[in-house]
C-alpha cells in the first residue's frame, strides 16, 4: 500500500530524518490491508494529520515561544494546529514546552492520562528533552521520556518558532504514517481502562463508601 | 541623620555587631532579632522589606539576611541573624511587621528547615509536603528523594510552632479552610494563571472567600546549582528566570559580580545595557498586554501585541543572535558590539511604536467591557503594597515610586531623563495603564540614548577565572515587572557560597489572596493578569 507522507510546498528530501518514516512504511507495507479498508485509513491520516489540536500546556520559556507560533507572524493555523485545546480530553497532542520538575511529573503524567487516543506528545526545548541547564538540579526530571512516550524531539534553548513548526511537521508525517483503522485506534477494555483511572488517582476500591443516601 | 545614628546605637546595644566585608551588615544574636526588628520598623521606619535570604553558614548555624530600606529616606541596612542548632533552629517571624516576609519565611523553611517561631501557616513553599529533607542545606544527600510519582496530596493544615520559656517548641495546627467552605482548585493546568501556579480558592456562590496559592510547580533550584558553578556559568540561569526580562536579570547579576571585583565598566557598555534594558521592557510590556486581553477574550490586542514584540525581537535578535533568550550581557561588559543596522533600526522601532499605541487605546482600552471587568477590581493600597514588597507597575499604580531605576539609579539612567509613572487607584485598570505609560517612557530613554553611544571598549579585560574576595553584595535593577536584586555571599572560592534573586513575583502572588477577596471568581483572571507574575521567577 502506497501512503502519501507530504507536506504541502515542502519537498520529501526537505526533510532531514526520512529513516524513521520509512521505517513506519515498511511496516506498514509488510502487514498489508484490505484496498478498501485501507483507502479509508488513508482519508483518515490526512484528515487527522491536518487538523491536530495542541493542549495549552506550557511550564516556562518554551511557553512563549510556543504563542508566538500562534500569533500572526509564524501561524501554526496554517498546518491546521490553531485550535489549542485548554481541556485534556480535547487535545490531539500534548508540546511539553519547558522543565518538568518532580513536582510536576504526576501532573504531567495525568494530565497525558486524561488525554484520549491517539495521542502525540512532542518534547521542546532542551530542558524537556534531558533537563537542559538544569540537569544537575535536586528537582528537575532529566527528560519527559523518563515519564511518557515521546514523539518528536524539537532541540533549542527555546527552539526558534521555525523549529517548531519543523518538529510538527515531523509529527503530521508520522501521523500520515500510521494505521488508524485496527491500529493506533483499538483501545483497551473498559475494565483495564478503569483500573488504569484508578490507579492514577491512587484510590483503592474505597468508593463504596460513599453515602449516596442522598442522590436521587 | 541624627535618627539613623540613634538607631544604629539602640541596634548595637542590642548586641548588633557591624561586619563591613562587601556591603556590610549588622549581625544580632537571636536572642534580641525580634526587638531589632521592631525598632526598625516602628522607630526607623524601615518600612519595605526588599529581600530575606535563607543562609547555610554551617558552623555558625542556619540564619536569614534581611534587607530593609526606608521608602520615605531610601535608607538601607542590612540585618543577619543565626542560630547555631541545626538540628532546631529557629528564628523569630516577622510575618506581622512586613507582609512580605510570611512566604519569605515559608521559603526559608522549605530551603533550609528553620523554623519561623509565631509564623502563622508554616508549610513548604515549594517543594512537595513529602519531601524528605531541605536541599540548601550544605549537607543535604540528593538521593533521597528520587522521582516521586504518586500523586501529591495536598495538606489541608497550616502548622505553626510556639516556642514555650523552658526553650521547647510546641507545634500547632489549624484547619486552612472550614469545614462546610466550598474550595475550588485553579491550576497548575490553567491557561489564565500564566504558568503553572496553583490557586486553592474558597467560593461563596461567585464571591471569593480566600485564596491559598501554591508555588513550586516549576522549581528548578537555580540558587543551589549556582553554588556549584562558577560565576560566568551562573549567567546563563538569570536569562531562564523570569524570561521577559532576560536582560535585565543578567545585568543584575553582572552588575553585583563587577560591583563585588570592583570593576568599573565603561559608559559604552553600560549605554548598550541601558537601551538593551528598555527593549526588554518595552518586549515584555507588549506580552503582557498581549496575555491580559487574550485572558479577557479580547484576542485581536493578542495579534497586535505580537505584531510589536516580533520588531524588538529582530532588533534583539539581529545584535544577540537570539530571540527570547539573549544571553548576552557578560561580567565587565557584553557578548558582541552592536550590529552595524542597530542604531537605524531602533529608531524606525521607535517611529513605529508610538502611533501604534494608539490601536491599543482605540480597541482596548475605551472598550466598554474592558473597563467595567477593571476599574475597581483588585484594589492594592498603598501600604499593603510596600508591606508585601509589591515592586515594579502593580506597586506604582498604588501610589508607591519604587522604581529602582529612580531610588538608586545604575547604569545610564542617573542621566537621562524620564518620567516615573505612578497612579492612586491600585486597581486593576491603573496596573494596565502604569504598562502603557512605561512603553512610551521606555522609547523616550532609548532615544535620548541612542544618538550618544560613546565609543570604547564592548568588553572590560577581565581574568578567565573570577574569584570574589569574602562578603556578600546585593544589587537590584528594576525589571520588567519589579525590583530584581541579586545577592551573592562569596567566601573566596571561585563559587559563590550562596546566590539569591529576590523574586519580582513572589510579592505579587504573596498580595493575591488580599486583593481578591470579597471579588468575584471571574475576577481572579483580570488580577492575575494584570499583576503580571512569571511563574519560574517565583520558583527559581
Amino acid at each position: 500500500m502506497k501512503r502519501n507522507v507530504n507536506i504541502k510546498s515542502m519537498k520529501y528530501e526537505d526533510f532531514n530524518d526520512n529513516e524513521y518514516i520509512e521505517e513506519m512504511l515498511k511496516e506498514l507495507r509488510e502487514n498489508g490491508t484490505n484496498v478498501i479498508v485501507g483507502c479509508l485509513d488513508d482519508v483518515i491520516e490526512w484528515g487527522r494529520s491536518n487538523s491536530l489540536w495542541p493542549l495549552t500546556f506550557a511550564t516556562s520559556c518554551c511557553g512563549i515561544e510556543f504563542m508566538a507560533i500562534g500569533a500572526a507572524r509564524y501561524d501554526f493555523a496554517r498546518f491546521g494546529f490553531e485550535v489549542a485545546r485548554s481541556s485534556p480530553r480535547q487535545a490531539d497532542f500534548i508540546m511539553v514546552a519547558g522543565t518538568i520538575t518532580h513536582k510536576m511529573a504526576p501532573v504531567l503524567k495525568r494530565l497525558y492520562d486524561q488525554m484520549a487516543d491517539p495521542k502525540y506528545v512532542v518534547a521542546t526545548g532542551g530542558c524537556a528533552i534531558s533537563g537542559g541547564p538544569f540537569k544537575k538540579s535536586y528537582h528537575v526530571v532529566d527528560g519527559v521520556d523518563k515519564i511518557i512516550p515521546v514523539d518528536v524531539y524539537i532541540p533549542g534553548c527555546p527552539p526558534r518558532p521555525e523549529a517548531m513548526l519543523y518538529g510538527l511537521m515531523q509529527l503530521q508525517r508520522k501521523v500520515k504514517a500510521q494505521k488508524f483503522l485496527g491500529g493506533i485506534n483499538k483501545g483497551i477494555s473498559e475494565k483495564e481502562y478503569e483500573k488504569l483511572m484508578r490507579a492514577d488517582t491512587n484510590i483503592k476500591e474505597d468508593f463504596k463508601d460513599y453515602d449516596e443516601s442522598g442522590l436521587a | 541623620m541624627d535618627k539613623t545614628i540613634d538607631i544604629k546605637e539602640k541596634l548595637t546595644g542590642l548586641g548588633a555587631a557591624w561586619s563591613d566585608a562587601g556591603d556590610g551588615l549588622y549581625r544580632i544574636p537571636v536572642q534580641s532579632f525580634r526587638k531589632a526588628a521592631e525598632l526598625l520598623r516602628n522607630e526607623g521606619g524601615f518600612d519595605f522589606l526588599r529581600s530575606l535570604t535563607g543562609m547555610d553558614w554551617g558552623e555558625e548555624g542556619l540564619g536569614c539576611v534581611y534587607h530593609l530600606e526606608n521608602t520615605v529616606t531610601g535608607e538601607n541596612i542590612v540585618l543577619a541573624a543565626a542560630d547555631q542548632d541545626r538540628e532546631n533552629a529557629s528564628l523569630p517571624s516577622v510575618h506581622d511587621l512586613w507582609k512580605g516576609a510570611n512566604l519569605n519565611e515559608r521559603e526559608a523553611y522549605d530551603f533550609f528547615g528553620i523554623k519561623f517561631i509565631g509564623h502563622p501557616d508554616l508549610r513548604r513553599l515549594f517543594l512537595r509536603d513529602d519531601w524528605k529533607g531541605h536541599p540548601f542545606r550544605k549537607d543535604y544527600d540528593p538521593s533521597l528523594n528520587p522521582l516521586n510519582m504518586e500523586n501529591e496530596s495536598s495538606e489541608d493544615e497550616a502548622l505553626s510552632y510556639e516556642m514555650t520559656k523552658d526553650g521547647n517548641y510546641i507545634l500547632k495546627r489549624h484547619p486552612l479552610f472550614e469545614e462546610e467552605e466550598y474550595v475550588i482548585n485553579i491550576g497548575p493546568q490553567h491557561p489564565a494563571t500564566h504558568g503553572v501556579l496553583r490557586f486553592r480558592v474558597s467560593l461563596e456562590g461567585e464571591t471569593i472567600k480566600k485564596i491559598d496559592p501554591h508555588c513550586g510547580y516549576i522549581h528548578r533550584g537555580i540558587e543551589k546549582l549556582c553554588e556549584t558553578s562558577t560565576y560566568p556559568q551562573t549567567l546563563g540561569f538569570t536569562d531562564r528566570l523570569d524570561y521577559l526580562g532576560a536582560m535585565q536579570n543578567r545585568h543584575a547579576l553582572c552588575m553585583c559580580i563587577e560591583k563585588a571585583m570592583g570593576l568599573q565598566v565603561s559608559d559604552r557598555i553600560q549605554c548598550i545595557r541601558t537601551i538593551m534594558d528598555e527593549l526588554q521592557r518595552i518586549d515584555s510590556h507588549l506580552l503582557y498586554i498581549s496575555c491580559l486581553c487574550q485572558d479577557m477574550g479580547a484576542l485581536t490586542v493578542f495579534f497586535f501585541g505580537f505584531r510589536d514584540r516580533e520588531k524588538v525581537l529582530d532588533i534583539l535578535e539581529q545584535t544577540t543572535g537570539g530571540r527570547l533568550i539573549q544571553t548576552y550581557n557578560t561580567i565587565g561588559g557584553v557578548q558582541a558590539d552592536i550590529h552595524p543596522d542597530f542604531v537605524k533600526k531602533v529608531k524606525e522601532f521607535i517611529k513605529y511604536m508610538r502611533p501604534a499605541l494608539n490601536e491599543y487605546h482605540e480597541i482596548f482600552t475605551g472598550n466598554v467591557i474592558a473597563r467595567e471587568r477593571l476599574i475597581g477590581t483588585g484594589i492594592l493600597s498603598r501600604e499593603d503594597a510596600i508591606s508585601f514588597g509589591a515592586t515594579g507597575g502593580t506597586g506604582r499604580a498604588s501610589g508607591w515610586a519604587c522604581d529602582v531605576r529612580k531610588r538608586h539609579p545604575y547604569a545610564m539612567y542617573g542621566k537621562v531623563d524620564f518620567r516615573e509613572i505612578t497612579f492612586e487607584e491600585g486597581d486593576c485598570f491603573a496596573r494596565y495603564m502604569v504598562r502603557v505609560k512605561e512603553i512610551e517612557q521606555s522609547l523616550n530613554i532609548i532615544e535620548q540614548l541612542i544618538d550618544n553611544i560613546p565609543e570604547g571598549e564592548y568588553q572590560m579585560k577581565v581574568k578567565p577565572l573570577i574569584k570574589l574576595p569574602e562578603g556578600s553584595w546585593y544589587s537590584a535593577v528594576e525589571g520588567s515587572r519589579g525590583e530584581f536584586g541579586v545577592f551573592i555571599e562569596s567566601h573566596g572560592d571561585k563559587f559563590p557560597y550562596r546566590v539569591k534573586f529576590r523574586s519580582t513575583g513572589l510579592p505579587l502572588v504573596a498580595c493575591v489572596d488580599t486583593i481578591s477577596r470579597n471579588a468575584k471568581i471571574a475576577d481572579l483572571i483580570a488580577i492575575g493578569g494584570t499583576l503580571d507574575y512569571v511563574i519560574p521567577d517565583i520558583d527559581r
